[in-house]
């Protein structure tokens, strides 16, 4: 099978839902002809759809989700842009409190098909402000879903199932997956939510991981192998809402389990899934639920710093061989 | 122009071109791999941050942007510690937690850097308030991009400024460009200064490339702001020399632009006038500028044999 990067696909996937359907749009800060998206996602779909299709957007996030709110509720399918994840910061009321409650509080009258597409993740050197992992601010805020692709394939094929959706969804990318090539087939294919993939297969235990983690993930898993233990490595795809039963079932087989998140531990990512486990699968578990997750801190500068407190293979393994 | 001391004078040529030759070793050490993550340089809008900062005191306060190196500088700032800051060294300003994009001297009255466009505008406004409420004679000067002005944190801030009379110099550093974006493509007006008028505080327009017209305006509201009138917008017409950060070509500005305003360069205008007018001889510029050449080496040899700080360092200062 042909093999394209995680960006290439996010942008074959805007491509595909654009051509099939007039009323997606796209609008975020220079997205269009003059930069193509600071990562480069959206280059080249001003130049097919035009500017009235893709548009450039002053720097005004609160306004840029807040408009996607109106297109959305009165015809259109808007995909909104935020240029970093950390910047979704200034636009959480219209993220929190309007597109996620606009159909619940008016009593299911209305639907709120907005994407909004954003970059997390740590290790490129560009400190506490361009580098946070908050999925799981928006796994708080019921009304919402959250998309967390680790592939080429998983991404272009939830893209296309967020735009066709009909409820607001948080479209959580990585910076580091963004150059990062995976099979992706020719043929039109989408990707459900709440259905987890099981990225690699085994015996001994379980890893939960999400986005970039997943990659780490099946490092150790491979080097876990060669010392005689089996990883089976589970990958949510999406977070909200969350597949409880692949994972729960992967537990049963395994006995053990290891979260691996890369943001903030506390109230994080593997907090809710360790939750999770603990309350519906403990019968299951051989030994104690582990964590590999961020340390309450900022993401600091300094590439020594930044190091250290992104998870890592080594850190994974550790985790592993304490349960195994 | 003549009625300014000769070591004004020259204290601002000096500062203008620490900036400059700052920028430059850091692109070049950036070329060479040497500055993690990204950089934002300031070259060609000089004469913004220093004619704002000359027109301060050691005392009065200043709010920075994601293009912050020039601000530092300009307002004081030891180009030793900026510079490791720069590298992610131990011995810079943030003990390396902060970078290029983040950088914060406070006893010298320098606020921090944000990288979150906009951000920095209720910050100084708070600042001003605290001013106001400890009755103190200091002012804040702060810097922000055109492109920040379409952020709802510019209005409510410049409102906030304006009932209270606080003493802000909101400065507004007209480089046309956000990123890939001109200015004519997300705001229908062509001077920011014209916003002033919505918030009922006065605006004024400066030659941003021009070092003592920007000091002129700025003196203007910093006086204003001590006697107690509130705040100024200025806006300063200038340009990057450079693209938007460190991998930008900038292919979306006309050659003609990026030539008219390579001619306008601030530090080539004021080295002409200083020369014209007498107020500094050919081998008098020659020796600052080697002297800043020297101070900027300094600098950057310090950053280098700096350590970088201990892993483990990553879990402090997170709370007082
Ligand atoms: C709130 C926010 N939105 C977007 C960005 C990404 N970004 C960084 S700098 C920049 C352009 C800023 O333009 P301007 O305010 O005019 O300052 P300049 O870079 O021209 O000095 C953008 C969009 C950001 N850092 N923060």
């Amino acid at each position: 099978m042909r093999k394209i990067a995680y960006r290439e696909a996010l942008r074959e996937a805007l491509r595909e839902e654009m051509r099939r359907d007039p009323t997606v749009f796209l609008l975020g800060e220079d997205i269009g002809k003059y930069w193509g998206g600071a990562f480069k996602v959206t280059e080249g779909l001003a130049e097919e759809f035009g500017e009235e299709r893709v548009r450039d957007t002053p720097i005004s996030e609160s306004a840029i989700i807040g408009v996607g709110v109106g297109a959305a509720i009165t015809g259109m399918r808007p995909v909104a842009e935020i240029m970093f994840g950390d910047l979704t910061a200034l636009a959480m009321d219209q993220i929190a409190n309007q597109a996620a409650k606009i159909r619940y509080m008016f009593g299911g009258q209305v639907k709120c098909p907005l994407v909004i597409r954003t970059p997390f993740g740590a290790g490129v050197n560009i400190a506490a402000h361009h580098s946070q992992s908050l999925e799981a601010w928006f796994m708080h805020v019921p009304g919402l879903y959250v998309a967390v692709p680790s592939t080429p394939y998983d991404a272009k094929g939830l893209l296309k199932s967020a735009i066709r959706g009909n409820n607001p969804v948080i479209f959580c990318e990585h910076k580091l997956l963004y150059p990062v090539e995976g099979e992706v087939p020719e043929e039109q294919y989408t990707v459900p939510f709440g259905v987890a993939d099981i990225k690699r297969e085994g015996e001994d235990a379980t890893i939960v991981a999400t986005l970039y983690m997943v990659h780490k993930a099946l490092e150790a898993a491979k080097t876990l192998e060669k010392e005689g233990v089996s990883v089976e490595v589970v990958d949510p795809r999406t977070l909200t809402p969350l597949d409880k039963q692949t994972i729960i079932n992967s537990v049963k087989k395994t006995g053990r389990i290891v979260i691996v998140s890369e943001d903030c531990k506390t109230a994080g990512v593997s907090a809710e899934i360790a939750a999770i486990i603990a309350e519906e699968a403990i019968d299951y578990l051989d030994a104690p639920i582990k964590r590999v997750a961020e340390p309450d801190t900022p993401i600091p500068f300094s590439p020594p710093l930044e190091q250290y407190v992104i998870p890592d293979e080594k850190a994974i393994i550790k985790a592993v061989k304490e349960v195994v | 122009m003549l009625n300014l001391a000769k070591e004004k004078l020259t204290e601002m040529f000096r500062k203008m071109l620490e900036i400059r030759f700052f920028e430059e070793k850091v692109f070049d050490l950036y070329a060479q791999n040497l500055v993690p993550g990204t950089i934002h340089l300031y070259t060609g809008e000089e004469a913004v941050a220093v004619g704002v900062c000359a027109a301060l005191e050691k005392t009065d306060y200043v709010t920075s942007t994601h293009r912050g190196h020039g601000h530092c500088i300009a307002k004081g700032a030891d180009l030793k510690r900026t510079m490791a800051e720069i590298l992610g060294k131990r011995t810079g300003y943030c003990k390396g937690k902060g970078g290029s994009m983040h950088i914060a001297d406070f006893s010298i009255g320098m606020l921090g850097a944000t990288a979150v466009v906009g951000a920095g505008m209720p910050i100084a406004v708070g600042a001003g308030l605290s001013i106001k409420l400890r009755k103190t004679r200091q002012v804040v000067a702060c810097f922000f991009g055109e492109g920040a002005s379409n952020q709802g944190t510019f209005h409510e801030g410049i409102n906030m400024a304006s009932i209270w009379r606080l003493p802000v110099i909101f400065i507004c550093e007209n480089n046309l460009y956000a990123m890939g974006t001109h200015q004519s493509r997300v705001m229908n007006i062509e001077n920011i200064a014209d916003r002033a008028l919505a918030y009922g505080i006065p605006g004024v327009i400066a030659d941003g490339n021009d070092v003592l017209a920007v000091y002129e305006k700025a003196l203007q509201a910093v006086e204003r702001a001590r006697k107690g009138e509130g705040p100024t917008l200025i806006e300063c017409k200038t340009y990057r020399h450079k693209g938007h950060s460190r991998v930008d070509p900038a292919k979306y500005r006309p050659k003609a632009e990026v030539e008219e305003w390579l001619a306008k360069d601030p530090i080539k205008r004021f080295k002409e006038k200083l020369l014209q007018e007498g107020v500094l001889i050919q081998v008098e510029v020659q020796k600052i500028e080697r002297e800043v050449a020297a101070e900027i080496e300094e600098a950057v040899k310090y950053a280098m044999e700096s350590p970088y700080p201990a892993p483990e360092e990553a879990l402090e200062d997170v709370y007082a």
